[in-house]
């Protein structure tokens, strides 16, 4: 018997409030802990969240041009402080049904080869490009590997590597390894105070290293993922503060912080010549990393 | 020319390290192997043509001619950013790995020749880390990019990697960034890139430098994958073909442009890179206009190296002919 629309995606639903349930359990309670906490929380403001406060005017672009639209990021143009923008945004949902919908955040192939369409489409027009950080990682399905996951996310790192107007990212809650700086190799890149930004979750993570799941406390201290952590590093160039009780509890308060944020950033950018911009851009990504000589 | 540490590769003995014997019967077929018939098959199974791993120093023998090996950025050495611990020291790991491999890290880079043709060659080891991609296999990509460009040699790198090192937290992510613009600075320079992929090679080295060759070749039966199969089976239950992720689907797929026999790649990756030669003369012989912005790094090493390049260029008429080191 064919199974009726509906019956399989209550399932779906159940099984995943289950596993949600489980990790709540074994969560550990570290301060970093609660940094991670924050980040992933579904109420925190997220991409569209941002494009209403800040953009008055934004239109959509949808499509990669090659095969479909990839829901997991958001693409559009908006106008801040005077000038065009094209945003480029990774998009997680608020509720279970928004979630499914948007993938949880997980982009595919199509969802990176729009980004890329997109950052050429605001070079051609010299519109600076602006990208939202906030997913767990790309998404890891049998179709996305088959089209080609990989290798997309490269070609985006090279678009973006190639760009000469100003680029700015910001990572809005989880910054999760190579779907996260696929759209983060920019002229700055941001962190709001309680976003992370790591190569591996810290679930992975301690499964690999410490062959224990229950040690993601561990290994999130460890991996040093909090925005302080990365500007100590010198991965990020600031800080975007939050109101006290969190950008989940105020998200036009966020949405304030971070516009101003982004127009500071701007205006500096916008100082430098085209081809000097990618010059700081490609030099500052070469010295990325520490090495013993 | 003390940036370059001589390694010979004369003969076998004198690798960094001996190819450690892969067990006494292949993997896939079971026939027994012993460590002489490997050497002579590139670890190759002369039963089943299962190709088994091969090491940096072993895959350095199999590529470039003998004699021909000089080391490039072989100074750069591993440190340990974040005080990693995880049940283990990371500075641990690493002395383990290095006593184990006979190696300072998980990739080998240098100048040499193929088949007497004049390249930069990257060779990553899978013992080392699983052949992780930390800080330093990121900077001595880097360099070996900056010395392609500098002595005008097309780049080839054979890839063997789990993917991101993840005891150097977000620096090792960073990489990923680093190689894509390494590999930009490279294509100005007019230079082609060739990778080798072998199994396996996934994560961020797949999905940075290895997938922005030129041409991309793959060894029979390769794991090339973004996230790997046990990831992909746990996150969405599906259940996976055989054969999924290798490199014969990647080649359906059109993700890759050839799966080669370990013993033919060297001289598939000497044929591509005289016929890309080919097209680099032609384009040389547009004149160089003045006014045009032909060093876009302005007074950086960079714009130095990039400048060379293509004087080297226009004196050689193309990287391969007339060079002589």
């Amino acid at each position: 018997m064919p199974s009726l629309p509906g019956v399989g995606y209550s399932e779906e639903i159940r099984s995943l409030e289950e596993r949600l349930e489980e990790l709540r359990e074994r969560q550990p309670s570290t301060a970093v802990w609660k940094v991670v906490e924050r980040a992933r929380n579904p109420h925190r403001p997220q991409t569209l969240d941002y494009v209403e406060h800040i953009f008055s005017d934004f239109q959509e672009l949808r499509g990669d041009r090659v095969s479909a639209d990839d829901p997991a990021i958001i693409g559009g143009m908006g106008t801040l402080a005077g000038r065009s923008v094209m945003l480029i945004g990774q998009q997680k949902g608020h509720d279970l049904k928004e979630r499914q919908r948007h993938n949880f955040g997980m982009a595919r192939p199509e969802g990176y080869r729009k980004a890329q369409r997109l950052a050429r489409l605001a070079e051609k027009f010299h519109m600076p490009v602006i990208s939202f950080v906030d997913t767990p990682g790309a998404f890891p399905g049998a179709d996305a590997e088959e089209g080609g996951q990989a290798g997309t996310i490269a070609r985006t790192l090279q678009v973006f590597s190639g760009l000469t107007v100003p680029t700015l990212s910001v990572i809005l809650g989880e910054g999760g390894s190579g779907g996260a700086v696929a759209l983060a190799l920019t002229d700055r890149v941001y962190m709001l105070e309680n976003s992370i930004y790591s190569v591996i979750t810290p679930e992975g993570c301690a499964a690999i290293l410490w062959r224990d799941a229950s040690e993601a406390g561990s290994a999130a201290d460890a991996l040093r993922i909090t925005a302080q952590d990365l500007l100590e590093l010198g991965v990020i160039d600031e800080i975007i503060p939050e109101p006290r009780k969190g950008a989940h509890k105020a998200h036009r308060a966020t949405a304030k912080k971070l516009a101003r944020a982004l127009e500071a950033g701007l205006s500096e950018l916008e100082e430098l010549s085209p081809s000097e911009r990618r010059r700081l851009r490609r030099e500052k990504y070469l010295q990325m990393g520490q090495v013993a000589s | 020319m003390n940036k370059y540490v001589t390694v010979q590769i004369t003969q076998k003995g004198a690798v960094p390290s001996e190819p450690a014997a892969q067990g006494k019967h292949c993997p896939a077929c079971g026939i027994p192997l012993t460590q002489e018939v490997l050497e002579e098959s590139l670890f190759v199974c002369p039963g089943c043509e299962h190709h088994l791993p091969l090491d940096a120093p072993g895959r350095i023998h199999a590529l470039a001619d003998a004699g021909s090996w000089l080391e490039v950025a072989g100074e750069v050495r591993p440190s340990d950013p974040l005080a990693f611990e995880d049940v283990r020291l990371y500075s641990e790991r690493l002395d383990d790995a290095q006593a184990e491999t006979g190696l300072s890290e998980a990739f080998l880079t240098g100048t040499c020749r193929i088949n007497g043709v004049p390249a930069a060659l990257g060779v990553m080891d899978f013992r080392f880390l699983g052949g992780s991609m930390g800080s330093v296999v990121g900077e001595r990509f880097h360099q070996l990019v900056l010395a392609a460009i500098d002595e005008h040699r097309p780049l080839v790198v054979v890839t063997s990697s789990g993917g991101a090192r993840m005891q150097e937290g977000i620096l090792s992510l960073m990489q990923m960034p680093k190689t894509v613009v390494a590999l930009d600075l490279l294509a100005e320079a007019g230079l082609p890139f060739v990778s080798v992929l072998a199994h396996p090679t996934t994560g961020g080295v797949l999905a940075s430098f290895a997938t922005l060759a030129d041409v991309i070749m793959a060894e029979p039966g390769a794991l090339l994958c973004f996230a790997g199969p046990r990831v992909i089976e746990q996150t969405t239950r599906e259940k996976l073909p055989e054969g999924f992720g290798r490199s014969e689907a990647n080649l359906q797929h059109g993700q890759i442009d050839m799966v080669v026999h370990r013993r033919d790649i060297k001289e598939r990756v000497v044929e591509i890179l005289r016929l890309l030669e080919g097209g680099v003369i032609c384009r040389l012989e547009e004149p160089v206009r003045e006014d045009e912005e032909v060093l876009p790094w302005g007074s950086s090493p960079f714009a130095q190296a990039f400048a060379r390049a293509k004087e080297l260029a226009v004196a050689s008429r193309g990287w391969l002919l007339g060079r002589d080191t």
